[in-house]
């Protein structure tokens, strides 16, 4: 075979992709969303009612994002750790996607220190809500608005 | 209206954030002359993302990638290594030239349709499909062993042909806009739409596109702007791509190569 | 798809009590089931729903994710150093599959 005509093959496969090149160009349809009343009852069920304090929060987050598709944030809770007193767990919302809950995650002594890192989606321009419940059942919360932009040609 | 003006505002806080963050060493780091990379057009968070070897979502196809050049592949029982020995060496730089005109093959060939020839040629190995995982993975791979070198692709000698057609393809109105790549992409500011457009270089491709949550090629990217363009998709076979991925390349010569950069 | 191998960082050596931070990431689509494809079909919602991090078999981290969490997930968190051995890392994919890695860790 000649060498021009295996850089043909190669042309011609990569042809059959070009333009098309998957679902992830595809819009999200427009669903229904969550509202922050259905976020509000999902805290309620998490804190059995009670609702979280300010303080002891600290929710870092971009205030404008530039795809929603990737939003990082960090959750850092004030908490010494120890058997007496420490984070259970860390609840993230995001109060107007199509589903609230984005992630918990459960700690313990073991950890030495209740902070996480995660990217997050954010399906529009929304209040996010972050709920620390500490060993003792207490719950604190903080949040904080991101603004989400739309790409003129996101692609 | 008023969501044009949110929209313009919006993008303009944007635009605001990301320069006032970029402090004076990024701002040199991701300039030349009056080319300013794509990079200094992302806010803080996917400058962020991109810089740290961890977070940057791109680093596990160049890891991929690491594995796939060592690995044996096809009927001559061999691998890029085989060949080529150790990248961090051999690889340094090259990628910096691509698009680049083959003697033996008397065309213009990208970085892709290079690894795909070896692959065929050398390895007797079947080439790995456009966009796959395998032909990003390598590609990103070999290119980021250039990562920080500057974009430095010949638009002179016999790839001087390929260059005009290049520009002439990117500055050719197409489709039912009657938009031209250089409509959005231009060297004139005034030109640009809503949003915060670079200037059309390809020194961070393959990228990581928040918009996509995967690695693309820059060819890729040409068919996202091509259909929002309403004009239709680019056939490699009459190679206008591969003259339009030399053309964006040469537009970031001197740029670093930021591979795998992440755009939004 | 998981097709690629997750990656992990965690320090080699630690001192006995030191909080180290251990970064972790995975390729996978965490489809959500809100999407459709070209011809208006839902794709169907496939994600990795939970994440455990072990220390000699023992638990010191666990996660639920959504359909939120974005595709190729980024995770840090920190852990305290208690004694040498092996962090294992597992991330359940919600059709059963279980994606592990693990890392060694030298605490004097």
């Amino acid at each position: 075979m000649s060498d021009r005509a295996l850089g043909r093959a190669a042309l011609t496969r990569r042809q059959i992709l070009i333009g098309t090149a998957g679902i992830g160009l595809m819009a999200l349809p427009r669903w229904a969303q969550a509202t922050p009343a259905e976020a509000q009852a999902a805290i309620a069920k998490i804190t059995g009612g009670a609702t979280p304090a300010a303080g002891r929060v600290t929710l870092r987050l971009p205030q404008i994002a530039e795809n929603g598709n990737s939003v990082q944030f960090s959750v850092a809770v004030d908490s010494p750790m120890t058997e007496a007193d420490y984070v259970k767990a860390i609840h993230v919302i995001a109060e107007e996607n199509p589903f609230p809950e984005v992630a918990t995650f459960y700690l313990s002594p073991a950890n030495g220190k209740a902070e996480v890192t995660m990217r997050m989606r954010l399906a529009k321009t929304q209040t996010v809500r972050a709920v620390a419940v500490m060993a003792d059942g207490k719950a604190f919360e903080a949040q904080q608005e991101v603004k989400v932009t739309i790409g003129g040609c996101g692609g | 209206m008023k969501r044009l003006i949110a929209g313009a505002a919006v993008a303009a806080a944007l635009l605001f954030h990301g320069a006032a963050h970029a402090d004076d060493a990024n701002r040199a780091k991701y300039s030349a002359g009056d080319k300013r990379s794509g990079y200094l057009y992302s806010t803080p968070d996917t400058q962020t993302m991109q810089d740290d070897d961890f977070q940057n979502p791109g680093g596990a196809w160049v890891e991929e990638g690491g594995r796939l050049w060592s690995t044996a592949d096809g009927g001559a029982g061999k691998s890029c290594q085989s060949c080529h020995g150790a990248a961090a060496s051999t690889m340094k730089g090259i990628a910096t030239g691509y698009p680049k005109f083959n003697p033996r093959l008397a065309k213009l060939i990208d970085i892709e349709q290079r690894i795909n020839i070896c692959r065929q040629r050398a390895m007797q190995a079947k080439p790995f499909p456009a966009e796959s995982r395998e032909l990003l993975a390598l590609t990103a791979f070999i290119k980021n062993q250039s990562h920080g070198l500057p974009m430095n692709v010949a638009v002179d000698g016999p790839a001087a042909s390929f260059f005009a057609e290049g520009k002439d393809a990117y500055e050719r109105p197409r489709g039912q806009s009657g938009m031209s790549c250089a409509s959005c992409h231009g060297d004139n500011e005034g030109h640009r739409q809503l949003d915060t457009v670079s200037q059309g270089q390809s020194n961070g491709f393959p990228t990581y596109r928040l918009s996509w949550e995967t690695l693309g090629s820059v060819q890729r990217q040409f068919g996202i702007c091509l259909k929002s363009m309403k004009a239709e998709a680019l056939s490699p076979d009459t190679e206008e791509a591969v003259v339009l991925e030399l053309y964006v390349a040469a537009r970031g010569n001197g740029l670093p190569v930021e591979t795998p950069s992440v755009r939004k | 798809m998981a097709e690629m191998k997750p990656r992990v960082k965690v320090p080699a050596t630690a001192t006995k009590g030191e909080i180290i931070e251990i970064k972790t990431t995975i390729n996978h689509d965490m489809e959500s089931g809100q999407r459709k494809d070209k011809d208006g079909k839902v794709i169907p919602r496939k994600i990795i729903n939970k994440f455990v991090c072990s220390l000699n078999g023992k638990e010191v981290f666990r996660s639920d994710w959504y359909t939120a969490v974005s595709a190729n997930p980024y995770l840090s968190f920190f852990v305290k150093a208690t004694e040498s051995g092996n962090f294992d890392f597992a991330w359940s994919d919600d059709d059963g599959s279980v994606y592990k890695t693990s890392a060694p860790i030298t605490v004097s």
